[in-house]
């Protein structure tokens, strides 16, 4: 599938729509690659659980999204059939499995994210939408408060824990930008359709969530980045993404139709 | 013969099991919407919402529904909706006795996740309400993990007997 026919097939609300659905999906993905290696067993779990609640909120995005683009594709066609061109989540979410502390700045910060922006979409202009966004905002404040009590149990730890959950913060802060930038093409279409959130107005909300963290955990909010991701609305994207891919779509593209 | 099928289908899809809790029903849980029965048509449509959205066990539930319908002769028309979102406050107060004595805690007021947080770590952490051990019955309980075995349910502990179990967490 090329990118320019796909690119074609979205009305920018399909495609803002499809930039929510591919975050819940990637994210859901990575976190999933935890099962086995997190520090314990209740950890796996946990983990495993944000993985399934963030599951169920890619596949009804997903499948909203192949209903308003015209082209009646499923949540499958879309999640195992484009490209990574076509994908449309931001940098954080695809980036590689890191250390723990990485997991849980990264999780931090989206889960802040996600929390100002389903309160939001709960006064969307599509029905099935604010429907999604009413009940995921329910899920994600159980993710938050989740990373909360890591990222503070580490910061307020050891001097070990300590130092590895502030790199982590500062690992983690050239993917920020990218969750609040209102300059994808579709955005300003979806807000002017009354049905999306200029993912700038959420910032305030969301980086007051995590300083409040950060603060409880004895740790400092890490410098201003000296870069920052950028693209992955616009299906630009890190290396890591392609072989995330490679791996979540293996077996549809190579048994087409499989079933079991 | 049909007709005496045919009258009990309702009850029938009522006392459905949760697949994964089956001390509870579809209906106890608060999942079951709605289940109207179309006898002209030889079909029950019945409306069932998901605890989280990525609950698996939906596929099962409706797969159930179509099962006990089949068996009264009639066709199932299941449709999933998400709003208004479920809430654990929907779970009857027999649906709770029944958890407690299966061992999970009953879940508290869904409203009282929103209020001011009691403190496990910090200011963080998920001590919202008294949750009694299901088996000794002791307040002073605390929580291993705020993600359990299923979706669900959180792992606590009971300091009193030490016994761990899983609460229905408030949603």
């Amino acid at each position: 599938m090329s990118d320019n026919e796909t690119s074609a097939a979205y009305p920018p609300v399909a495609a803002y729509l499809l930039g929510l659905g591919d975050d819940a999906l990637i994210y859901s993905h990575r976190l999933g690659e935890w099962l086995t290696w997190a520090p314990v067993l209740e950890e796996d779990m946990a983990l495993a659980n944000v993985s399934l609640d963030l599951l169920g909120q890619a596949r009804a995005l997903l499948t909203h999204v192949g209903s308003l683009d015209g082209t009646g594709r499923s949540e499958d066609d879309l999640a195992y059939q484009r490209d990574e061109r076509d994908f449309r989540n931001v940098h954080l979410v695809e980036q590689r499995r890191g250390d723990f502390a990485q997991e849980m700045a990264r999780m931090l910060w989206f889960s802040a994210y996600q929390k100002a922006l389903y309160a939001a979409l709960a006064d969307s202009g599509d029905e099935q939408v604010r429907a999604i966004a009413a009940k995921a905002h329910k899920e994600v404040r159980y993710h938050h408060d989740h990373a909360a009590q890591w990222v503070v149990r580490l910061g307020d730890g050891t001097d070990e824990s300590h130092d590895r959950m502030q790199a982590a913060l500062a690992w983690a802060a050239p993917y920020v930008d990218e969750l609040f930038d209102d300059s994808p093409v579709a955005v300003a279409a979806a807000v002017d359709a009354g049905v999306g959130v200029a993912p700038s107005t959420l910032r305030t909300t969301a980086t007051i969530a995590v300083e409040a963290v950060v603060a409880e955990a004895t740790l400092t909010m890490p410098a201003a980045p000296r870069w920052r991701s950028r693209g992955g609305r616009e299906g630009i994207h890190s290396e890591p993404l392609g072989y995330l891919l490679a791996e979540m779509q293996h077996l549809p593209r190579s048994v087409p139709g499989a079933r079991w | 013969m049909v007709g005496v099928l045919v009258g009990n289908v309702v009850e029938a899809v009522r006392g459905i099991p949760d697949p994964e809790i089956p001390v509870i029903t579809i209906e106890g849980l608060g999942i079951l919407r709605s289940c109207v029965l179309d006898e002209a048509a030889g079909v029950v449509r019945v409306v069932i919402t998901p605890t989280y959205s990525g609950c698996p066990a939906m596929r099962a539930i409706e797969d159930e529904i179509g099962r006990v319908c089949r068996a009264h002769g009639l066709r199932a028309q299941v449709s999933t909706v998400l709003s208004p979102a479920w809430t654990t406050d929907w779970i009857t107060p027999e649906a709770r006795e029944a958890l407690r004595r299966f061992g999970i805690a009953p879940p508290g007021p869904a409203g009282a996740a929103e209020g001011p947080v009691s403190v496990t770590i910090g200011r963080f952490g998920s001590g919202r309400h008294t949750v009694a051990c299901p088996r000794c019955g002791s307040e002073a309980t605390s929580v291993i993990s705020t993600f359990g075995s299923t979706a669900c349910k959180a792992l606590r502990r009971c300091d009193s007997c030490g016994d761990p179990f899983d609460e229905f967490k408030a949603l």
